[in-house]
């Protein structure tokens, strides 16, 4: 997809008067000189593998370092046995992240989304919506193309990697992607996504890359919680008339701005954050091979 | 970058560098060998020596180098598959030069004796980058396919092997050569747009002054 910002995305369908996921599905297939149907048939190959990694989360899973695992059954179990303040479909998207997050951690099958470390933020959102309303699959493609079109421009004029940008780039690049997709589902117009896109990603500015140990367990696996309650959050604002004041495109340009100013020890290498308090430091020489 | 490179790959957990993109190694590494390796010695680098472990990243590598992809949900399993298979191997660390935090180096014995030692970085996103093989220095993906040719460092080799790929209407993408030493061995890297046919690569082996042939498809 050639498109540079979200502002030409949009214009681009002005222009062209047809759905904004077909301009960017058209526009990308254009690029990697696939046709229409290829296109079309990946994406659903993608969707059925998203569908298939929630149902194979196991409860007993652990991963290699025995940090994570287990807490996705906890949520979906305790949801039954108390009502969740933030309600019962909010429950359901938490124990969702969580067990895609987990299932990650330990060794399952994943769709990276943007990345593997934030898998869990768009099928948290997405999954449980679509069951809820009754949406059919064809419709639920629709909107993955509006998710991978917002993430592509934000990785063009940013970065999806916390090893470059931080956790906002991961968690909030995903958040950002999921919140512009659910408002989509949700019969908002293209505007209302960019908006709930451009608020998502705004309210995760400054997120530090912080794993223990250097692994995508903690805070990774929750992580991905706020990164799915937050897309629904800005996706609510965007579909009651609430702007973002700042576009989206410099919200993304401020993102790439922060996180060249993260210090290394906050991009992924273990070191700061939390991977350098006294309880991650003391998980780190417990979990890693001594040198 | 592409939509897909957003959504997708469709991976074995938990990293796309540590465990993606090493699975990825293996790959390539087993279909540079072109046999089945009966012995593999493995060194980690820089954060795969370190994180490795909890990454994945050992399981990865040798999932790869059974000719597994990184959505073999076998891979959590593939140390007891390739000692069931009569694979014997051993991992260790190393601190190389000058390379990427995310390295391994492997040397490779295959059932019928070939041999051959590799040096890969894991890029990001599932990406690789070959950067070392045989103790010559190279930079190939294994995204395109690959011719790789040692021969001995005379002229008219490359011209010769440029030539028998365009009788076969092959275009080359990108070449590279590098040698050991004036006169020595060199190695021709060589990405081309079209697949190449298993006689067009026996062809090459029967160029004199050509040691070894190695194709990636
Ligand atoms: S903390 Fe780092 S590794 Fe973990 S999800 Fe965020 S960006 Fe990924």
């Amino acid at each position: 997809m050639s498109f540079q910002s979200i502002q030409e995305m949009l214009n681009a369908e002005k222009q062209q008067g047809l759905p904004l996921w077909q301009i960017i599905m058209e526009e990308d297939a254009r690029e990697t000189g696939i046709s229409a149907e290829e296109s079309k048939a990946r994406m659903s190959q993608l969707w059925g593998a998203m569908r298939a990694a929630s149902r194979e989360y196991e409860d007993s899973l652990r991963s290699t370092s025995g940090l994570v695992g287990g807490d996705g059954a906890r949520m979906r179990d305790g949801i039954k046995q108390h009502e969740p303040i933030c309600g019962e479909f909010i429950g359901l998207v938490i124990a969702q992240a969580l067990q895609m997050a987990e299932s990650n951690a330990c060794m399952k099958r994943i769709v990276a989304a943007p990345t593997a470390g934030s898998c869990g933020v768009l099928p948290a959102v997405l999954l449980p919506y679509q069951s809820k309303h009754n949406i059919p699959d064809e419709r639920m493609l629709e909107s993955l193309y509006i998710a991978a079109g917002v993430g592509q421009i934000i990785a063009t004029r940013a970065c999806i990697s916390g090893a470059e940008g931080g956790c906002q780039a991961e968690i909030g690049s995903a958040s950002a992607m999921a919140a512009a997709a659910v408002v989509y589902l949700a019969g908002g117009d293209s505007d209302q996504s960019m908006q709930a896109g451009a608020i998502a990603l705004k309210n995760l500015l400054g997120l530090v890359c912080d794993p223990v140990a250097g692994l995508v367990e903690v805070p990774c696996v929750k992580r991905n919680v706020i990164g799915a309650v937050n897309a629904l959050s800005a996706a609510d604002m965007a579909l009651c008339g609430i702007q973002s004041v700042i576009p989206f495109d410099e919200v993304i340009d401020a993102m790439r701005e922060v996180g060249s100013q993260m210090s290394p020890g906050l991009r992924e290498t273990g070191e700061g954050g939390l991977a350098g308090s006294p309880t991650g430091i003391k998980i780190k020489k417990r979990v890693l091979p001594q040198r | 970058m592409n939509l897909f490179d957003i959504l997708g790959p469709v991976m074995v957990g938990p990293s796309s560098s540590h465990t993606a993109g090493a699975v990825r190694i293996g790959y390539v590494a087993r279909k540079l060998l072109g046999e089945f390796p009966k012995k593999a010695e493995i060194l980690l680098h820089g954060s795969f020596a370190t994180t490795g472990t909890g990454h994945g990243t050992d399981k990865a590598l040798i999932s790869g180098l059974l000719g597994m992809q990184p959505d073999d949900i076998r891979i959590p399993q593939s140390f007891e598959l390739a000692r069931a298979q009569g694979m014997e191997f051993s991992f260790g660390t190393v601190a190389l030069r000058d390379v990427h935090p995310n390295t391994a180096l492997l040397r490779l014995t295959g059932e019928n004796g070939k041999q051959l030692e590799i040096t890969a970085s894991s890029l990001g996103g599932g990406r690789i980058k070959v950067i070392e093989i045989d103790g010559i220095r190279s930079s190939f993906t294994g995204e395109a396919p690959t011719l790789i040719v040692h021969n001995l460092d005379r002229p008219g080799l490359v011209a010769e092997v440029t030539s028998l790929l365009y009788n076969q209407s092959i275009n080359i993408a990108t070449m590279q050569l590098y040698r050991n030493r004036r006169g020595g061995t060199a190695v021709m890297i060589i990405e081309t747009d079209q697949l190449i046919n298993r006689k067009a690569v026996e062809a090459f082996e029967k160029i004199k002054g050509i040691v070894k042939v190695t194709y990636l498809d």
